[in-house]
C-alpha cells in the first residue's frame, strides 16, 4: 500500500510536470522555438501570485484572474518585442536571447524578493485529503492540481482543432509564408502563442507555489522537467506530454522511495533512458 | 478599357544581389482575364510575389484600387483584396480540406464567396471535406488552392500555374470554372505554360522574357509568331 | 590558371604582425609571476580559464552548430574527476589533469550517443539535463563529501609543489599552457580539413548532409574534444580552488552562462571573438561586481542587445568595418606574378560542402 501510495502521488505530480510542459510544447509546436527562460517565467508567475495574494488579500486559486491575463500579455508583448526578431533559420539568436532573459529573470526576482523561499498559502485545501483505502488517501490538492492539469490540456487540444486560432497556429507552423498569404500576420500569432503558452504557465505557476516552496533559483530545474516530459511523451502530442509528465512523476516518487536523494536523478534516467530506446517519444504524433 | 484595378509601374524585385525583375509595367482592369506568360525563369512568378507582398518592392510600384501597396507585407495586400494561388499550390498538410478553405475565409473581407459556393463551384470538395487536404489529387488540391484564395473573397486573384503537374481534362474542367469567379466581379491574372489554354482564357496578355516584358496585347490579336518571338528574344 | 603557379596561403598582413605581437605578449605572460602578485596572478589564472572555456564553447555552437547550454558537465566532471584520481588514484595533481580530460572524452561517447539524438534547440537542453545528472550523481558520493563537497587534502595540496608561492606559479603556468594549446588546436582544428567541413555544417547544414557519414563523425569528434577540453579546465579550476562541492563544480552561471556571454559579445564564431569577449566580460567583472544581481542582469541584457544588434559580436564588428583578420581561417589562393595572365591578387578559396 506504501508504494501504491507514492505512485498514485507520482501520478499527481506528473500533472504538474504536464503544465509545465504543455507551454513549451506549444511554442515549439507554433514556431519551433525553445524557451530557456519557460522554467523562470513560472517562478515569476509564482511570485506575481504571491504579490497578488498579498496585496488584495484573494487566495492562490482567486490570483489566477490576475496572474492569467497578465502572464499572457507579458507574453504577446515578449514575444512581439523581442522574440519574434530572433526567429529565422539560424537556431543560436532565440537560444541565447532566452538563455540571457532567464539569467535576468532570476536575478531581477532575486533583487526584488531575496532569495528566501516563500509558499502559497492555500488554507485548508492543503491538508484536506480523500480516503480511499487503508493507508491510501488523496490529497485535495493534489488531485485538483491534476484534474486542472487534465483540463487545461483538454482545453488546448480543443483549441488547437476546433477553433480559428487553432487553425491558424497550425497553418503557419505548417507554413509560415503561404500562411501570410492567406492573410495572417506571423508576428500577431506568434504573439499569441505565446501569450497563450504564458496562461498556461500562470497556472503552473501557481500550483507550484502552493504546492512547495520556492524561491528564485528553481525555475531551469521546472524547464527541465517540462522538457522531459514532452520528449518522452513525443513531439507535438498533448496527450503524449501528459502521459511524460505522469512517467517523470512516478519515476521521481518511485526513486524517493528507494532513497530520498534519488528522487530527481531518478526522474532524469527514466528521461534518458526513454531517450535511449525510443528517441521520437512514447507517443509522437502521427506524420503525414 | 474598363477602369484600372491594378497598375505596376517599373518594378523591381531581387532575391539578395540577384534581380529578377527590371521595370516592369503592366495593368488590369476590372473584371479583365490577364495572361502571363514566358520561359521558365522569366519572372512569373516572381512578379506575382511582388504583387503579393512575399517579395518587397517601392512603394508606388504596385497600385490597388487607387492605392499603392507595394511593399506592404502579404497578410495586409490579401485583406485589400488581392489573393494567389501559389506556384506548387501549397496546402496547408496538417489542414482538412474544409479547414484549408475556412483559414482563406480568416481574413475577413465580406462578399460572394463562402464554403457553401466554394463546395458549389468545386463539388468534389465537398465529400472530401474532412480529409486532409495532402491526401487528395493533385486537381483537387488545385481546386482546395483556388478555393482557399477565394474565401477571401478578392478583387484580383493571381493564379500561378493552376495547371501544373495536371491531366488535360482535369485542366479544361478547372478552366472552365474560371469564368464563373470573374462572373462575381473578380479580375483574374493567370500565370500559365501553355500558351493556347492561356490565350483562350484571358483578354490581355503580357509575355515576360528575363524579368522584362518583351511584348504586350490584346490576347485575340497575338500572333503565335509573336508570342514565341517574345518567349526567347529572336 | 596553372596550379603549379599557385600557392595556397592562409597569412594576412594583419595576421603577420599579429604573430609577432602575440609571441612578445606570451612572453610576458609567462613572466609575469616574476612581476606581479599572487592576486592577479589568480585573476590571469581565471582569465585564462574563461578564455579556454569560451574557445571550446564557441568551436562547438559557433563553429560546429552544437548549441550546449550544458558544459557545466564537463567543468564539473573535471573538477571532480581531479578530487577522485588525486585522493583515490594517489595520482600528482597535474597528471591527474588530462586523466581527467580523457575521463570526460570516453563518457562524452555515451553522452553524444544519446544527445544526438534530440534535433537543435532540444538538443540545448538535453545538454543542461546531462549536467544536471552529474550533479546530483556527485552529491551522491559520501567519499567526497556528498552535497557539500570536499577539499583537497593537505597530502595533495603539498605534492603539487614546496611552497605555497611556487603551487600558485606552477597552477598559474600550466592554465597559461593549457589555455595556449587549446586555442592553438581549436585553430589548427579549423584550418584543416575537419575545419572546412565544420563550416560547410554552419554555412550550410542541407548540402552538408549530403554527406552525413562526415557530419555525423565530425560532429561527435568536435563534440568529445570539447568535453575533454573543458573538462581539464575544470579540473585545473580546482586545483586552483583546493575545494569543490557539487553545486560549485556544476553552477551553469558560472560555467555556461558566462562563457557563452563571453562569447555572444566578443562574437560567436570567430576565433577572437572569446579573446575580447573575455577582455570585456572582466572588465566589467572588476568595475561592477560589487552591483551583484544587478551586475548579472546587465550582463544577460548586454547579451540579448548583441544577439539582437549586432549579432557577429564586437570583434565581429571591428573586423567587418576595418577588414583585420589575425586569425584567418579562409585560404587564400595567391597566384604568383609570373603566371601569364592571371591576377596576382588574392582570391577567396570557398569551402565546398
Ligand atoms: N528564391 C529564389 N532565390 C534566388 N533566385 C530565385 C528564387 N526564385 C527564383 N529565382 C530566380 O529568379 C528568376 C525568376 O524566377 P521565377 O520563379 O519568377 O520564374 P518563373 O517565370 O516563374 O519560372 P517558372 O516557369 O519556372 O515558374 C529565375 O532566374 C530564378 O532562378
Ligand atoms: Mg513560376
Amino acid at each position: 500500500m506504501d508504494w501504491l501510495n507514492s505512485i498514485v502521488q507520482g501520478v499527481l505530480v506528473g500533472g504538474l510536470y504536464a503544465l509545465f510542459a504543455a507551454g513549451l510544447s506549444l511554442i515549439f509546436g507554433v514556431m519551433r522555438l525553445v524557451n530557456i527562460a519557460h522554467g523562470d517565467l513560472i517562478v515569476l508567475a509564482a511570485y506575481l501570485a504571491l504579490a497578488t495574494t498579498q496585496t488584495l488579500g484573494v487566495g492562490p486559486l482567486g490570483s489566477l484572474l490576475v496572474i492569467v491575463p497578465l502572464m499572457a500579455l507579458i507574453g504577446y508583448t515578449l514575444q512581439r518585442f523581442v522574440l519574434n526578431r530572433t526567429l529565422g533559420e539560424d537556431l543560436l539568436p532565440p537560444l541565447l536571447v532566452t538563455f540571457g532573459l532567464s539569467v535576468i529573470l532570476q536575478n531581477g526576482l532575486l533583487q526584488v524578493f531575496t532569495a528566501d523561499s516563500r509558499k502559497l498559502q492555500a488554507g485548508l485545501i492543503e491538508t484536506a485529503s480523500i480516503p480511499i483505502a487503508e493507508g491510501l488517501s488523496l490529497g485535495v490538492l493534489p488531485l485538483l492540481q491534476f484534474i486542472v492539469a487534465v483540463a487545461v490540456i483538454a482545453g488546448l487540444q480543443a483549441l488547437f482543432y476546433n477553433t480559428p486560432m487553432g487553425r491558424a497556429f497550425r497553418a503557419t507552423s505548417d507554413d509560415p509564408s503561404t500562411a501570410q498569404l492567406v492573410g495572417l500576420d506571423n508576428r500577431h500569432v506568434f504573439g499569441l502563442a505565446m501569450a497563450l503558452s504564458l496562461a498556461v504557465t500562470a497556472v503552473a505557476g501557481v500550483f507550484l507555489g502552493v504546492r512547495a516552496n520556492f524561491d528564485p533559483s528553481i525555475g531551469p530545474a521546472r524547464l527541465i522537467f517540462g522538457f522531459e516530459a514532452v520528449i518522452i511523451g513525443g513531439l507535438g502530442n498533448l496527450w503524449g506530454t501528459l502521459a511524460g509528465g505522469i512517467i517523470l512523476g512516478v519515476a521521481q516518487a518511485v526513486g524517493a522511495k528507494l532513497d530520498p536523494g534519488w528522487q530527481l536523478l531518478a526522474g532524469h534516467l527514466a528521461f534518458l533512458f526513454i531517450l535511449a530506446i525510443r528517441p521520437q517519444g512514447l507517443f509522437p504524433r502521427v506524420q503525414d | 478599357m474598363s477602369e484600372t484595378l491594378l497598375s505596376v509601374k517599373n518594378l523591381e524585385a531581387f532575391y539578395g544581389d540577384f534581380q529578377a525583375l527590371f521595370g516592369v509595367s503592366l495593368e488590369i482592369g476590372a473584371g479583365e482575364v490577364v495572361a502571363i506568360v514566358g520561359a521558365n525563369g522569366a519572372g512569373k512568378s516572381t512578379l506575382f510575389k511582388t504583387i503579393a507582398g512575399q517579395i518587397p518592392s517601392r512603394r508606388d510600384a504596385v497600385t490597388f484600387a487607387g492605392e499603392p501597396i507595394g511593399g506592404l507585407r502579404a497578410h495586409d495586400i490579401v485583406r485589400r483584396g488581392v489573393a494567389l494561388v501559389p506556384e506548387g499550390r501549397r496546402l496547408f498538410r496538417s489542414l482538412s480540406v474544409q479547414e484549408n478553405l475556412q483559414i482563406g475565409g480568416q481574413a475577413g473581407r465580406k462578399g460572394a464567396w463562402t464554403l457553401e459556393r466554394v463546395y458549389g463551384l468545386f463539388p468534389a470538395l465537398r465529400e472530401r471535406r474532412a480529409q486532409p487536404a495532402a491526401e487528395l489529387s493533385g486537381g483537387q488540391q488545385q481546386m482546395v488552392a483556388i478555393g482557399r484564395a477565394l474565401m477571401s473573397n478578392p478583387k484580383l486573384l493571381l493564379c500561378d500555374e493552376i495547371s501544373l503537374g495536371l491531366a488535360p481534362i482535369i485542366v479544361r474542367d478547372i478552366y472552365a470554372r474560371l469564368p464563373m469567379i470573374v462572373a462575381e466581379g473578380t479580375s483574374l491574372a493567370i500565370v500559365e505554360q501553355d500558351i493556347v489554354q492561356a490565350l483562350a482564357a484571358s483578354t490581355k496578355v503580357y509575355c515576360l522574357q528575363e524579368g522584362r516584358v518583351a511584348l504586350a496585347g490584346a490576347s485575340q490579336s497575338v500572333t503565335r509568331e509573336k508570342i514565341a518571338a517574345a518567349y526567347f528574344g529572336v | 590558371m596553372s596550379a603549379q603557379a599557385a600557392h595556397i596561403e592562409t597569412a594576412t598582413r594583419a595576421s603577420r604582425i599579429g604573430v609577432v605581437a602575440i609571441a612578445l605578449a606570451l612572453a610576458a605572460l609567462a613572466a609575469a609571476p616574476f612581476l606581479t602578485d599572487g592576486a592577479n596572478l589568480s585573476l590571469l589564472a581565471q582569465i585564462y580559464a574563461y578564455l579556454a572555456l569560451a574557445t571550446l564553447w564557441n568551436l562547438l555552437a559557433g563553429f560546429s552548430g552544437l548549441v550546449s547550454v550544458g558544459q557545466h558537465a564537463w567543468v564539473g566532471l573535471g573538477g571532480y574527476g581531479l578530487f577522485a584520481l588525486t585522493i583515490f588514484g594517489g595520482l600528482h595533481p597535474f597528471a591527474a589533469i588530462p586523466v581527467a580530460g580523457a575521463v570526460a572524452a570516453l563518457a562524452a561517447v555515451p553522452v553524444a550517443g544519446l544527445l544526438f539524438r534530440l534535433r537543435g534547440s532540444y538538443f540545448a537542453i538535453g545538454s543542461w539535463v546531462v549536467a544536471e545528472v552529474m550533479r546530483l550523481a556527485a552529491s551522491q558520493i559520501s567519499a567526497l563529501g556528498g552535497g557539500s563537497g570536499t577539499s583537497l587534502p593537505v597530502r595533495v595540496v603539498a605534492s603539487i609543489a614546496a611552497s605555497r608561492q611556487e603551487r600558485e606559479f606552477a597552477v598559474y603556468w600550466s592554465a597559461l599552457a593549457l589555455v595556449v594549446a587549446i586555442l592553438a588546436l581549436t585553430i589548427w582544428l579549423l584550418r584543416s580539413r575537419w575545419g572546412l567541413s565544420l563550416r560547410a555544417i554552419h554555412n550550410n547544414e542541407l548540402a552538408a548532409v549530403s554527406n552525413g557519414v562526415e557530419v555525423a563523425r565530425v560532429r561527435l569528434f568536435v563534440y568529445v574534444l570539447t568535453a575533454a577540453g573543458t573538462a581539464m579546465i575544470g579540473a585545473l579550476i580546482f586545483l586552483q580552488k583546493l575545494r569543490i562541492s557539487p553545486d560549485a563544480a556544476f553552477s551553469v552561471n558560472d560555467w555556461t552562462a558566462f562563457v557563452i556571454f563571453i562569447t555572444v559579445i566578443g562574437g560567436v564564431g570567430r576565433i577572437e571573438g572569446p579573446v575580447v569577449g573575455v577582455v570585456v566580460f572582466f572588465v566589467l567583472r572588476q568595475t561592477l561586481a560589487d552591483l551583484g544581481t544587478i551586475y548579472l542582469m546587465m550582463l544577460g541584457l548586454v547579451a540579448i542587445l548583441v544577439m539582437l544588434k549586432a549579432p557577429q559580436g564586437v570583434w565581429g564588428l571591428v573586423a567587418d568595418k576595418w577588414g583585420v583578420e589575425i586569425v584567418p581561417l579562409q585560404r587564400r589562393v595567391i597566384y604568383a606574378k609570373s603566371a601569364p595572365g592571371e591576377p596576382a591578387s588574392a582570391r577567396k578559396e570557398e569551402p565546398k560542402p
